[in-house]
């Protein structure tokens, strides 16, 4: 009880710094464009872009606790989709965007259905093979996806009432669908599927006593992050305005992962985090050799495995808890007062009954869940995948 | 008869390279028997082993030697990758293990493209030119190798396991490794063993594939994606149903890059795909495998 009300206590406080953190990120957004060369906009938009594939496969690892070796297939079945339609029916750009997010989203449902009877391990030898598969595949069918040359498209152009360039607008426009596919793969987690879904990845056996019903929604979500693939993929048509089989090998799948891994599995801007390294570490390190980019990203992975499971973005929370849960015990040793001597019981043993007068003096500081979220917001919403369930803090 | 004899020339040469799948996945077997871990970074672990053999053979050190000195490196590298990687994530969530696994993927392959490059190296042919014409069959000497020594490697793991005391304890372990420990084994030296087993048995299946395949650092991607469908083919705890997988998805697919003429030989890349989906929905547990049924 006592901790209801001190989280919504909390969360009243950080309502307008939120705000505040949320108005700043907006106008760096738009502003960026303008102060940037046109290169570095371009890098700018493939993070975006990124990001959303990165977002979609976060529904999926993160939140789903399933894992795919092959979002790099459903990324390139969108930017075909969209190269195929622009290529052959000069459709215009804007009706490319939801058939390639509906027909990745039937691809994932399709390729679900098998592999989410079983393991989540399956899921990755199955997506790994149809990773390794589309290449080739697109190779033969030449007559519509133009071969191993690939297809070269029209990009975006910004229309003469705006004045941008076309970086800028480019910019502009793959910002408008990452921030609805952002905003859209939050809700979608605080809805009856994302409950589901995090149900079943904590406890799947719960999770089925408590009527949901694991297959379909193993399923569903590995749809909607094959649908957040394609987007991405079809935004990455529109911004290259060329596809070819051999952007799409199985590498960038295991990059896509990789990236995530490093952002932050199970939070919300982890996968902003994550996209910007798969954007900027490959073409830094380029510069060194080309195996440099590989060589830091496994490393990366299994070292953030190891120490931060939370990835980038779970870091200041894990810092800041470590160091709260430090400092009162250091403190108390220092000098004994009676007050002293009362904090170290509540993180030793978070029991509500034996603290009973550390609770009114400050119902924020006492518990070290209380204190990290105010440092940061995703914490709310992301926890490390081998975590200890969320009731051992009530 | 013509059509026959090609039929089996097909198979024949399928089985070839069967074996070589078969041995892949026998190695991903003996890792999944002993810690439940699909290694995704097999492979890449085998394509080191066949590095360090081109490097031997190269500095002037001849074939038949070089084989040895690369095994017994790749059992100790697959013992120092078990107790440096995959020890401190033992027992976490299979999510976590997976993702380590193709960390470590990622960074082997980088490593070796960092060390030898990305160029194509030529691998020496250990087996003579030339073979044997039974009935117009013809088959080459170095595919009866490539069986011959799969089936050494079958035979030494046999007797490893079902007439030594050593086997006797890995079997312990994979059986029930809380008992074992609790009977006084050393369980973590034990799957430090099984882990190097698996290194040297996915070594042998790297030097046999290098010669066809020519050396580089993404050989063994396509022969990984064999090798999971010869594993969950046969049962992913089965080491019988590996090798019996192993060579059903040589031949497949063999017979589907010849005789099918849409597939032809760039898409024989989807039977694999094919084999694993099909598995799945019919005989989830594998051919050779035992449904687990598990208590929740």
């Amino acid at each position: 009880m006592n901790t209801i009300t001190a989280a919504l206590g909390t969360d009243r406080a950080r309502r307008p710094r939120a705000a505040l953190t949320v108005l700043l990120a907006a106008a760096a957004a738009v502003g960026a464009p303008f102060y940037f060369a046109p290169f570095q906009v371009f890098q700018l938009t493939m993070v975006l872009l990124y990001a959303v594939a990165l977002a979609g496969l976060n529904l999926l690892v993160g939140f789903g606790g399933q894992i795919s070796l092959g979002h790099g297939a459903f990324f390139a079945a969108g930017a075909y989709t969209a190269a195929v339609m622009l290529d052959r029916y000069d459709t215009g750009h804007l009706a490319t965007l939801p058939a390639a997010a509906a027909g990745c989203f039937l691809l994932g449902l399709g390729f679900g259905v098998p592999a989410l009877r079983l393991r989540g391990l399956y899921l990755a030898l199955v997506t790994l093979s149809f990773a390794v598969f589309l290449p080739p595949l697109l190779k033969r069918l030449e007559p519509v996806t133009g071969g191993s040359m690939g297809l070269t498209v029209d990009k975006l152009q910004p229309p003469a009432w705006s004045g941008l360039a076309e970086d800028q607008w480019t910019y502009f426009v793959v910002l408008a669908v990452t921030v609805v596919a952002l905003l859209l793969a939050r809700n979608l987690l605080r809805s009856r599927v994302g409950r589901a879904l995090l149900a079943v990845r904590d406890n799947e056996s719960a999770a089925e006593v408590m009527g949901v019903r694991l297959s379909l929604h193993k399923t569903l979500a590995f749809a909607w992050s094959a649908m957040f693939a394609g987007v991405a993929g079809c935004l990455y048509t529109w911004v290259i305005g060329f596809v070819s089989p051999d952007s799409f090998s199985f590498v960038l799948s295991i990059t896509l992962l990789a990236g995530l891994v490093v952002g932050g599995l199970a939070s919300l801007y982890g996968p902003l985090l994550g996209a910007a390294f798969v954007m900027y570490v490959p073409s830094v390190s380029q510069d060194v050799s080309e195996a440099a980019p590989g060589v830091v990203f496994g490393l990366l992975i299994i070292t953030v495995m190891f120490v931060a499971p939370t990835g980038l973005a779970g870091l200041p929370g894990r810092v800041l808890g470590a160091v709260s849960r430090r400092l009162p015990r250091t403190t108390a040793a220092l000098d004994r007062t009676p007050e002293a001597d009362s904090v170290p019981e509540t993180d030793s043993v978070p029991e509500a009954d034996s603290v009973p007068e550390a609770e009114p003096k400050s119902p924020a500081g006492s518990r070290p869940a209380t204190t990290l979220t105010p440092a940061d917001p995703a914490v709310v919403d992301a926890e490390p995948v081998g975590a200890p369930p969320r009731t051992e803090k009530e | 008869m013509s059509a026959v004899t090609d039929l089996l020339q097909q198979v024949v040469e399928g089985l070839g390279s069967g074996a070589v799948y078969a041995s892949l996945a026998l190695a991903l077997v003996l890792i999944h028997r002993f810690t439940g871990i699909v290694n995704f970074a097999q492979g890449e672990l085998a394509m080191l082993s066949t590095y360090v053999a081109w490097q031997l053979v190269a500095s002037g050190m001849p074939f038949w030697l070089a084989l040895p000195v690369t095994l017994a490196v790749s059992f100790a590298g697959g013992m120092l990758v078990e107790r440096i990687v995959i020890r401190p994530v033992q027992g976490a969530p299979e999510l976590t293990v997976v993702i380590v696994t193709v960390g470590l993927f990622i960074f082997v392959n980088a490593l070796a493209g960092l060390i030898w490059s990305f160029t194509v190296k030529d691998f020496p042919q250990p087996f003579p030119d030339g073979g044997l014409d039974l009935a117009g069959v013809r088959v080459d000497w170095s595919t009866l190798g490539i069986i011959g020594v799969v089936a050494v490697v079958m035979g030494v793991l046999y007797l490893l396991f079902q007439h030594t005391s050593i086997g006797l304890v890995m079997r312990a372990v994979a059986c029930n490794p809380a008992s074992a420990r609790l009977s006084g084994i050393w369980v973590g030296r034990v799957l430090m063993l099984g882990w190097g087993l698996a290194a040297t048995v996915g070594a042998v299946s790297g030097v046999l594939v290098a010669p066809v395949l020519f050396l580089e650092p993404n050989m063994m991607g396509g022969v990984l994606i064999y090798a999971f469908a010869a594993a969950t083919l046969g049962g992913f705890d089965s080491p019988v149903g590996a090798v019996v997988g192993g060579l059903f998805v040589g031949v497949a697919e063999t017979l589907t890059g010849a005789y099918v003429g849409v597939i032809g030989a760039d898409l024989k890349v989807g039977v694999p795909l094919v084999i694993i989906l099909a598995v799945l929905l019919v005989r989830p547990q594998g051919l050779f495998g035992r449904a687990a049924v598990e208590r929740a």
